[in-house]
């Protein structure tokens, strides 16, 4: 070894410089994790006293989460496709064709059940068209999508003749009524909130867990160095563009089997506003690289107990848009100040 | 030291200045003097402080309570970028701070506009900074849009910038990285005649020939602390290496690999006739194992395009690529990956390293997918070990293998970057400017590396615009200009690896006419 690595090592080794620094790093990682947490907490204890014990209450956490529970899975698609430097305005359209498709699938005598494929199905495939204009085409993400958000809006109004679809014998109802008793009479879990953390878990597991999620988050850092590295770009964008349109997908699953119907005119109108409002309220960078799921998680959680303590409180609905956009404004302020705090 | 200018009043001084960040000290005690009228070069490795320093200077950090700038004698607030100057400071930075949609008049006036009833004059402002651009010797008028300028003449306008500002303290932070030698000769003209006009000039580099040639004075700072200034003839090579390492740099250029044998083994890659259509046109060569081959050239001969090609980083319109005797078609980098080539990046910020991701996850990206388990599942375990083995390796100076790669200095981040390459075992390894914005030690530890890998087996382009450099680590060296391979020195070649040789091929005279074009330089 060198002189310089050896005059390097005594530098270093020993020092409790080393030790110090190495916890101020495991401290900021542990900032960056924990992200919005506070405010989510704040807001909940907040919530809790202006309604006299009425917000912290099994039954309506239990209602907060479901509320919550599309949201974040349309959210954690966004996390995907946020991470590498895009957008995707096309969700909550997506959603919409996906439902029409699902209900109509699941019309089919004796075969109800192929509802939930078909929608999936239906999500992927718009993804895919999305992923393939986006990689191949390089186009920008923002254009692409936008023109999917309108386009495929009015795919999902002539799935149906512009009409809505019902279907009152609904064979997936479970997956929007149903809930799973965790203490008897007191607090249940809607399976709609069991399915929107199984999709956070998933996608934990995909971003930090696999190859797939590193190649995320380094073409969202550097694309020209991701290229030199040896990164397939293109499989990479496909694949958050279809991982985007699959959730979108699988939220229509979900808004279906709530109302056991599908309007292509209205469903899911402006989802992809409050899906990108999570992704930016956990801390996601807006030009890609750097983020996290459980940050998304909390986001929507925060939009969700927003919503629901305003009714509580009895915030007029008009206040309510105004309240919350200031909230999130106000979120990703402090969270600036955190964040600079953190580092040096 | 004591320093004195003619009895002079330095018009910067700076005294015991320290700067402290949570959990490490930046600076501590530091001092400068500059006069007018002279150029002092400050130098040092990276992150020795100099630019701490000169950001305490500008007002961007506030230095720690004890220190004192004084600016012809009178004490000034540090921390005020407003201030600071107003007091006279300007300080160019290596990446270049305007705004390129704006004309030259408009970023001269960026923040102080002259405004008539709330409008813009815009014919004020022209008028305004026409006789700094003329006195400056600028080619182009103050109406010109910036992003129409190369970078040179861009740098020329943050010069005009300061002088319109009365600047009468310039700071130049490495001025000369992006520029070709004719430029860095213009450059160099200019700061002489600022010198002349009385401003005091604070010169910031690496490079040595550009100290010895601009300045009057010479401080070294080191790990944050003064170590001295040399005024004069007192300034020279050996002494200012010795400060600024605190050690003698003995055998700077490692070369213990045994070029006569790695010319003898066997032929690794073949290249034939490599072009593209535009900047190369036809070039081949080959490279055996355990070879160092240098790739030299001026700016522009088609060096880094002809390394691209190689790698399918960019399309070509002609050439085969050989490994190992087998014919290969890559279309793309990740294909040349996986027969066995890396390709480390001239520029390793903007192509090379993700800045905000661990040093752990900068090293293992080339063969996370390689250690994967089924379905593409991280194999955690590995990455730490291959982490913790290539911050040894290669002495990476981290506190942990979990900072992000953004916050490391230039040196550090080159070996991150050069380590993410040797972990995928290449048999061919392409280096584009592997030490550029790169401190003294750390370039000896690249050398040191270098020279290990070539006594692996490991068949070895290196590109270099360090003509000192090629010389000292390549066994043989082709030369290119004007994107074809114009001749090659060393080896087998019959001409001897020299500086008038290689000059001679770069600049076109060819190698008869050496001779004559002595003492040149490859930028």
């Amino acid at each position: 070894m060198s002189q310089a690595s050896a005059d390097a090592k005594q530098k270093f080794a020993g020092a409790p410089d080393r030790a110090a620094a190495a916890r101020k790093v495991a401290f900021k990682n542990t900032m960056q994790a924990v992200g919005m947490l506070p405010v989510l907490v704040v807001l909940t204890i907040g919530f809790h006293l202006m309604t006299e014990g009425r917000f912290f209450t099994g039954q309506n956490i239990s209602i907060v989460l479901q509320q919550a529970a599309i949201n974040t899975v349309l959210a954690a698609g966004m996390t995907f496709v946020i991470l590498t430097g895009g957008i995707d305005l096309s969700v909550g359209s997506i959603l919409a064709a996906s439902a029409m498709v699902g209900v109509i699938a699941s019309l089919i005598p004796g075969w109800g059940l192929l509802g939930i494929p078909a929608a999936l199905l239906t999500g992927l495939f718009f993804g895919l068209i999305n992923g393939a204009l986006i990689a191949f085409l390089k186009l920008p993400p923002f254009i692409v999508t936008l023109g999917g958000l309108t386009a495929i809006r009015g795919v999902a109004r002539l799935i149906g003749n512009d009409q809505t679809v019902f279907n009152a014998e609904l064979p997936f109802a479970f997956i929007g009524n149903g809930s799973v008793t965790i203490i008897p009479g007191v607090f249940t879990i809607p399976v709609l909130a069991v399915i929107a953390v199984a999709v956070i878990v998933v996608s934990w597991f995909v971003l930090r867990r696999t190859v797939l999620g590193t190649h995320i988050y380094a073409v969202g850092g550097n694309a020209t160095a991701a290229r030199l590295s040896g990164i397939k770009v293109w499989r990479v964008l496909m694949f958050v563009y279809a991982a985007a349109g699959l959730l979108a997908g699988l939220g229509g699953v979900m808004s279906a089997a709530r109302l056991y119907a599908a309007n292509g005119l209205q469903l899911g109108f402006a989802y992809e506003l409050d899906a990108i409002a999570a992704v930016i309220l956990g801390g996601t960078s807006f030009v890609g690289g750097i983020g996290s799921i459980w940050g998304t998680l909390i986001g929507a959680l925060i939009i969700a107990t927003l919503t629901n303590g305003l009714i509580l409180v009895g915030v007029s609905d008009i206040w309510q848009f105004i309240i919350k956009g200031l909230v999130i404004i106000g979120a990703v302020t402090l969270d600036r100040f955190r964040t600079q705090g953190a580092r040096t | 030291m004591t320093e004195t200018s003619g009895g002079r009043l330095p018009t910067l001084e700076m005294r015991s200045i320290s700067k402290s960040f949570p959990g490490v000290k930046a600076l501590s005690d530091v001092q400068l003097k500059a006069w007018s009228g002279e150029v002092l070069a400050l130098m040092g490795e990276n992150g020795a402080g100099k630019s701490t320093l000169m950001k305490i200077l500008s007002g961007a950090y506030v230095a720690d309570p004890g220190g004192e700038i004084l600016i012809d004698g009178n004490p000034v607030l540090t921390g005020d970028p407003i201030a600071a100057k107003r007091q006279g400071i300007a300080i160019i930075y290596q990446e270049l701070s305007l705004a390129p949609n704006l004309t030259v008049a408009e970023n001269i006036y960026l923040g102080m506009e002259i405004a008539n009833r709330g409008m813009v004059d815009r014919t004020a402002m022209a008028n305004g900074c026409r006789g700094v651009l003329e006195r400056l010797g600028a080619p182009f008028g103050p109406n010109t849009l910036v992003a129409t300028l190369s970078i040179a003449e861009q740098q020329l306008v943050e010069i005009a910038r300061a002088l319109h500002a009365n600047a009468k303290i310039l700071v130049m932070d490495e001025p000369t990285t992006a520029l070709s030698s004719r430029e860095t000769e213009k450059l160099f003209a200019l700061v002489k005649q600022l010198r002349a006009e009385g401003i005091a000039i604070i010169y910031i580099s690496h490079r040595m020939a550009e100290v010895y040639e601009l300045s009057d004075r010479v401080s070294v700072l080191r790990d944050g602390a003064y170590v001295g200034t040399l005024v004069g003839e007192a300034i020279n090579a050996d002494a200012l290496v010795r400060m600024m390492v605190g050690r003698e740099l003995k055998g700077f250029y490692k070369h213990d690999h045994d070029a006569s044998e790695a010319m003898r083994s066997e032929i690794v890659l073949e290249v034939r006739d490599m072009a593209d259509g535009r900047m190369v046109k036809g070039c081949g060569f080959k490279l055996h194992a355990g070879e160092v081959l240098g790739l030299a050239g001026l700016v522009g001969s088609g060096r880094t395009e002809l390394a691209r090609l190689i790698y399918a980083a960019d399309p070509k319109t002609s050439g085969d690529v050989i490994l190992e005797g087998k014919s290969r078609q890559f279309s793309t980098p990740k294909d040349a990956i996986d027969a066995g080539l890396a390709y480390l990046t001239e520029d390793r910020k903007a192509q090379g390293l993700f800045l905000d991701m661990t040093v752990k996850e900068n090293v293992n990206l080339g063969v996370i997918d390689r250690d994967a388990f089924r379905f593409g599942v991280l194999d955690l375990a590995s990455a730490t070990r291959r982490a913790a083995k290539a911050i040894e390796a290669l002495a990476i100076r981290v506190a942990s293998p979990m900072v992000d790669v953004g916050g490391l200095s230039g040196g550090n981040q080159q070996k991150v970057l050069l380590s993410r390459w040797l972990e995928t075992k290449p048999r061919v390894l392409i280096l584009d400017e592997p030490t550029r914005g790169v401190d003294v030690g750390a370039k000896q530890e690249i050398y040191r590396i270098i020279d290990d890998l070539a006594q692996q087996g490991v068949a070895i382009l290196v590109i270099s615009s360090e003509m000192p450099e090629v010389m000292g680590i390549a066994d043989r060296i082709l030369v290119m200009r004007e994107g074809v391979i114009e001749g090659e020195v060393g080896g087998d070649s019959g001409h001897a690896i020299t500086q008038e040789n290689i000059m001679a091929l770069a600049s076109g005279v060819g190698l008869a006419g050496a001779a004559q074009s002595a003492g040149g330089q490859v930028q």
